[in-house]
């Protein structure tokens, strides 16, 4: 195990050492003071464990490492990243997995707004609660939610699936309740076991997804837009 | 019995033939009126500018004999691999979905004759546009579509698009006949349906937000190829100080003449400022802040010839983009297609339905058979032809204001035609010492 040290070395020192770094090293980051851009860009199967709170996009960009932080992330946790996993252990902040095209992310604690905006294929899981917005314009990829979701969820969603356990306060334009399949039940089952999370009863989640009603111009549907 | 007088049928300049057109097709579909292009108003726009030329007081520079530099390097203020061009003209971000793989290649081949950059746009990086772009500018948008961290470390500089001239505060839109399964796959979104790009970025949402991306871009990228951030020509002034501030190696400004693929009408006509107005608040912001030539400043927006060229630095750019008058060298709305033209109810000239993927010239199409109308080999090199002219053009005039460097152009190589391009460009109306609003 590497020992990167923020108290010893510059941000510059660290990211560098990740992304250059050999395939099945690992990391410890120590004293990571809610850096920004921590961890980002490595596009290598590595294992980093973060202990302590991390900044703005944490861990953005990357594919196939493997990355723990023991502490809460910042906004823009996980930003476009391709493949490879991320788990927080506490909060995370606005915009987590914003355009993540690949890959898995998942937070024991609460996410703020908007998580999961612009989804591509991420699977994002949730233990807490999720804040307003969350997966607006999802093309792609499955947010799970085990609390509950804030107002206008899956708001002008494409593609994507929400489960969520909990309440909705509210649904955004073109999001519906969809029926929960064998199919789509067999695929939360897949996701959750994937992050090796197994506390859960299946039968308490509802599916939501785009009732596909603006994929295409109608000024019928002015007000709605 | 006395005559009748007979008085000629007057029409109405409020109510006049385009806009009882645009009233009655309103009032038939029910939808607004989208369209491709920039601005098509009478606007204030470098016309409205004049060189002064040398003669006692100033001598010039003999046109074929003494040298001109027209070389400009973009983006050393941070990055170790800032984009050293040929000339000072680059081309601007256009996308490949709005464009045909053709034009974006002919793009590439033109910008790469003359040692030039060209840009990405919305939906990613192709590999015909890499391939044949020696330097290439990735674009970071508010959609996403298409971005990939491995393309990123492939671009040569990033450019964070905030804003667009034809549409300051709107997102993008590619309606559905031109999602091809090739453009829909890029995007990650089902075929045929309209793409809407958002108007803010997905996870920031101001200046200071914006510094942190920039980090992380730097990061990712090693701090080795320069970031830019293009805004929309709205408040000039603010934006250029707060995306200078932010960390920018480069900022473009993009007047209100600026191209889109595909907008409201009402947007393109309404919103935004005039090219000529955006340039001196931006070149007074970076040079209150102590960087101006430290940050470069690109001028777009309605760029056509050399002498538009030779004002935009003169007022303080280092460089200019160009996107419409790029596609019109291509072939955009060339007369020969007019037949083609008018079998889709308009003319050569203003053809600007770019969003319905029908274009005759083979540009702003998804059309397998259309888009082949275009030859990328040819197209590049009339665009290069253009690039050169344009580049000439604009040594002609600083050789005649006795400047060595296209840069040496000053403001006070300038004298303005009316009251309100001398107040826009801060230079005197002609034949006066008078300055509006100074």
């Amino acid at each position: 195990m590497n020992i990167l040290d923020f108290n010893k070395l510059s941000l510059r020192d660290i990211n560098k050492t990740l992304q250059g770094s050999d395939k099945n090293s690992f990391f410890s980051i120590r004293n990571p003071k809610g850096s920004h851009a921590l961890a980002v860009g490595i596009n290598k199967q590595i294992t980093v464990k973060v202990v302590g709170s991390v900044g703005y996009y944490f861990a953005g960009m990357n594919k196939l490492s493997d990355i723990k932080v023991e502490g809460s992330a910042g906004p823009g946790l996980g930003e476009n990243m391709m493949s490879g996993n991320i788990h927080v252990t506490g909060d995370v902040s606005q915009y987590a997995g914003a355009s993540g095209h690949g890959g898995s992310i998942l937070v024991e604690g609460n996410a703020s707004s908007r998580c999961g905006i612009s989804m591509k294929g991420v699977d994002i899981i949730v233990k807490g609660n999720v804040g307003h917005m969350s997966a607006f314009m999802a093309q792609k990829g499955n947010l799970v939610i085990f609390g509950n979701a804030g107002h206008a969820l899956g708001d002008s969603i494409y593609e994507a699936n929400i489960y969520v356990a909990g309440e909705v306060a509210s649904l955004g334009a073109d999001c519906i309740e969809k029926k929960m399949t064998k199919k789509h039940l067999s695929n939360l089952e897949n996701i959750l076991s994937n992050a090796n999370v197994s506390d859960y009863n299946p039968d308490t989640f509802r599916r939501f997804g785009s009732a596909r009603s603006l994929y295409n111009f109608n000024v019928d549907n002015a007000k709605i837009y | 019995m006395k005559k009748k007088s007979i008085t000629e049928p007057r029409t109405s300049h409020t109510f006049d033939a385009y806009t009882n057109s645009e009233i009655r097709r309103a009032a038939e579909t029910g939808i607004y009126d989208i369209r491709g292009g920039g601005s098509k108003r009478n606007l204030p726009n470098f016309d409205d500018l004049l060189f002064l030329g040398a003669s006692i007081s100033r001598y010039p520079l003999e046109g074929y004999r003494e040298s001109c530099n027209t070389k400009v390097i973009l983006g050393d203020r941070f990055s170790s691999n800032p984009l050293n061009l040929e000339i000072p003209i680059t081309i601007a971000g256009m996308s490949f979905g709005a464009l045909s793989a053709q034009a974006k290649e002919a793009l590439g081949r033109g910008a790469s004759l003359v040692g030039t950059s060209t840009t990405t746009g919305d939906g990613g990086m192709t590999k015909e546009e890499r391939g044949h772009s020696k330097q290439l500018v990735y674009q970071l948008l508010p959609s996403r579509y298409g971005m990939n961290p491995d393309d990123l470390r492939k671009a040569d500089a990033i450019e964070i698009v905030v804003g667009q001239g034809a549409k300051p505060g709107g997102g993008g839109m590619l309606l559905g006949q031109k999602i091809n399964d090739r453009v829909a796959e890029m995007r990650t979104l089902p075929k045929g349906i309209d793409q809407r790009s958002p108007c803010r970025h997905p996870d920031w949402t101001g200046p200071d937000d914006m510094e942190i991306k920039i980090l992380e871009l730097r990061e990712i990228t090693g701090w080795k190829v320069p970031i830019f951030v293009k805004v929309a020509g709205s408040r000039p002034y603010y934006d250029v100080a707060l995306a200078a501030k932010s960390g920018a190696d480069v900022v473009v400004v993009d007047g209100m003449q600026g191209g889109t693929a595909a907008t409201q009408e009402v947007f393109i006509e309404n919103v935004g400022m005039p090219t000529l107005a955006c340039v001196r608040p931006a070149v007074r912001a970076l040079q209150e802040l102590g960087l101006h030539r430290k940050v470069q400043l690109i001028i777009s927006g309605g760029i056509r010839n050399g002498a538009d060229v030779a004002k935009a630095l003169a007022l303080g750019a280092d460089a200019v983009s160009i996107g419409s008058a790029a596609l019109i060298a291509l072939g955009d709305n060339d007369p020969r297609y007019q037949k083609d033209y008018e079998k889709l109810g308009t003319k050569a000239g203003s053809f600007d339905d770019w969003h319905e993927g029908l274009d005759p010239a083979g540009i702003t199409t998804q059309d397998k058979k259309l888009s082949k109308r275009l030859d990328p080999k040819l197209g590049g090199r009339r665009l290069a032809n253009y690039l050169n002219v344009m580049t000439m053009e604009a040594q002609t005039i600083a050789r005649a204001c006795g400047k060595n460097d296209l840069r040496n152009l000053e403001p006070e190589d300038l004298c303005a035609l009316t009251v309100e391009s001398a107040a826009m460009a801060g230079v005197p109306l002609a034949g006066t010492n008078w300055i509006p609003g100074t």
